[in-house]
């Protein structure tokens, strides 16, 4: 089933489309779809809010652009996801170098047990990339997109579960950024952290839209309302509603997508 | 008083008898447990203490270091001490990186089906077989069939079936007590599943990996039975030079003075347990040193 939502924003004109999303069906092993005929245009260099509530679809949606949904229980995907006009689902997609163009940071700020500079060079190191000098670059670089780098530039040897909360998922967004990727995946970075690390993190984001694609799934309506450039409601694997961010949280034209926004169910 | 607080007295009162009477309950629980906890330690520390008070004083420099000589009455016990030493590196050298391959399979690439299902079987019922059994089995295939003869290279063998199946359950369990968080974040980075576990999975599994190879090789070091058909030379005055060699071995060679050799003197007996035992124990405590630091390390 084909959803009759719009597939693209309103004022998408003088906007680079990323990535297309057509027809996209993902079904479980246990028999649930997830996401039933969903059609999207991503636009370059803007934020893309993915909103709704749980179980609509959302972080599905994020796992199935960077292909992580392979390592899940996944029976059955049908429709095209493009990137740069290339269908990533196709078998012949290289994931490797897939993942490394698209960048993902998940909901808990997973570091790895390792020092904060090797969480950084980890993702450099995995390619055989082995330049010192070209690495320091990489993981400072990386540091200040992420409005970290004055934070831990003095302790880049400690653990990097010495970090607080906030610092972790800033990290674990640098780490993202080290391998320069094209897209940016979060899937609800902040819904662990408290206002001021939220604040850092949006204020980031907002910076790296200047140079990458980002996909948010925000962990609430008000962020979603703060950051979104472009915004889908998603609703049980559907896509109810897509439109430029201040539409859709001011005039929403679907009711489905009023009542959420307004907070009568969630 | 007033009426209300006597009201509110009357439940806590029974509730009160029922109370102490379920404190005695505990106490009479706490003081069993505490008994079986106690019993379980005594053996190893009467063990231990029986052992080394008798058998410290036969140990010298010439009882480690010297062949044994008047029917192994007199001398040393060297050739014993170079087969369990061979025999057990030879069992580490084959089962380790079968048993940590098979749980790099298991834990990380397999899927769970019935091929899967009939391996982990496999490896409960493997780790259930009587020691003896696996001697003859050894004596069957590797000593007649393969014709390796009676040889390091037999009983390292044999004792390696043995403790390959310790091996995989502790290796597969460290494997598995990593967060699946790292494995998808190194994959989210662009890793592949190998690079995933080279790099991130085996480092944080190995001191749970090491725990378990050293409990199952220092299981192989103390085997009588495997050995007995497979290795182990009843008297053998000379060190193996290859591993086609027979070999002397510390739990067979004390079975065999303490029940096959008449005049043998007591203190040689205990002195040949005093170094087997602080073998497979000095093994032990590497492992819960192993053990215990990479605890401290951990950050997950």
């Amino acid at each position: 089933m084909v959803n009759a939502a719009p597939a693209l924003p309103v004022d998408h004109a003088d906007r680079v489309i990323k990535i297309k999303i057509e027809g996209l069906s993902v079904s479980y092993s246990d028999g649930t779809e997830s996401l039933s005929g969903i059609s999207l245009l991503i636009p370059d260099r803007a934020i893309t809010v993915l909103f709704g509530p749980a179980g609509g679809g959302k972080s599905t949606l994020l796992r199935t652009i960077n292909r992580l949904n392979d390592l899940a229980d996944v029976v059955e995907v049908r429709g095209r996801v493009l990137l740069d006009g290339e269908d990533v689902l196709s078998p012949k997609t290289d994931v490797i170098s897939l993942r490394r163009k698209v960048g993902m940071v998940f909901a808990r700020p997973v570091v790895l047990p390792m020092s904060i500079r090797r969480n950084l060079t980890y993702g450099l190191e995995l390619s055989g990339d082995r330049d010192e000098t070209s690495m320091d670059e990489a993981v400072e670089r990386s540091l200040r997109a992420a409005a970290l780098w004055d934070e831990v530039q003095d302790r880049l040897d400690e653990p990097a579960v010495s970090l607080s909360g906030g610092q972790q998922q800033r990290l674990c967004l640098a780490r993202a950024l080290v391998l320069q990727p094209e897209v940016i995946l979060l899937d609800e970075p902040t819904s662990g952290l408290d206002p001021i690390s939220t604040g850092k993190v949006e204020t980031s984001l907002t910076q790296l839209k200047q140079d990458y694609t980002i996909v948010l799934v925000p962990h609430s309506v008000q962020q979603a309302a703060r950051t979104a450039d472009y915004a889908a409601f998603f609703l049980g694997g559907e896509l109810i509603e897509y439109s430029p961010g201040r539409q859709i949280f001011t005039n929403p034209t679907d009711q489905r997508t009023e009542d959420y926004v307004e907070g009568r169910f969630g | 008083m007033t009426a209300d607080m006597n009201a509110s007295l009357g439940p806590q009162k029974t509730a009160g008898v029922s109370a102490s009477r379920r404190k005695r309950i505990e106490r009479l629980g706490f003081a069993g447990m505490s008994l079986a906890a106690l019993l379980t330690v005594a053996p190893i520390v009467l063990i231990v203490v029986h052992i080394y008070s008798n058998g410290l004083p036969a140990i010298s420099w010439e009882f480690l270091t010297a062949i044994p000589r008047d029917g192994m009455r007199a001398g040393g016990i060297l050739p014993a001490i170079v087969g369990t030493f061979w025999l057990t590196l030879g069992t580490a050298v084959i089962a380790v990186p079968l048993g940590v391959g098979a749980a790099i399979y298991l834990a990380e690439y397999a899927a769970d089906n019935r091929w899967t299902r009939t391996i982990r079987i496999a490896i409960i019922n493997l780790a259930g077989i009587p020691s003896v059994v696996y001697g003859l089995f050894g004596l069957g295939l590797f000593v007649l069939f393969l014709q390796f003869g009676t040889s390091l290279l037999a009983g390292s063998l044999t004792l390696a079936i043995m403790t390959i199946p310790v091996i995989i359950s502790t290796a597969e369990e460290a494997l598995r007590a990593v967060p699946n968080s790292f494995r998808v974040v190194s994959v989210s980075l662009g890793g592949t599943q190998w690079q995933t576990i080279r790099k991130v999975v085996l480092p944080q599994a190995l001191p749970g990996i090491l725990t378990g190879v050293i409990l199952g090789l220092e299981r192989a070091a103390g085997e009588t039975a495997p050995i007995l058909f497979t290795v182990a030379a009843f008297f053998l005055p000379r060190l193996p030079h290859s591993i086609f060699d027979a070999s002397m071995a510390l739990p067979y060679h004390l079975f065999v003075i303490s029940t096959q050799v008449p005049g043998m003197p007591i203190r040689i007996q205990y002195g040949t347990a005093v170094v087997l035992l602080t073998f497979v124990l000095g093994m032990n405590v590497i492992a819960t040193i192993i053990r215990s630091r990479a605890r401290a390390r951990r950050q997950w």
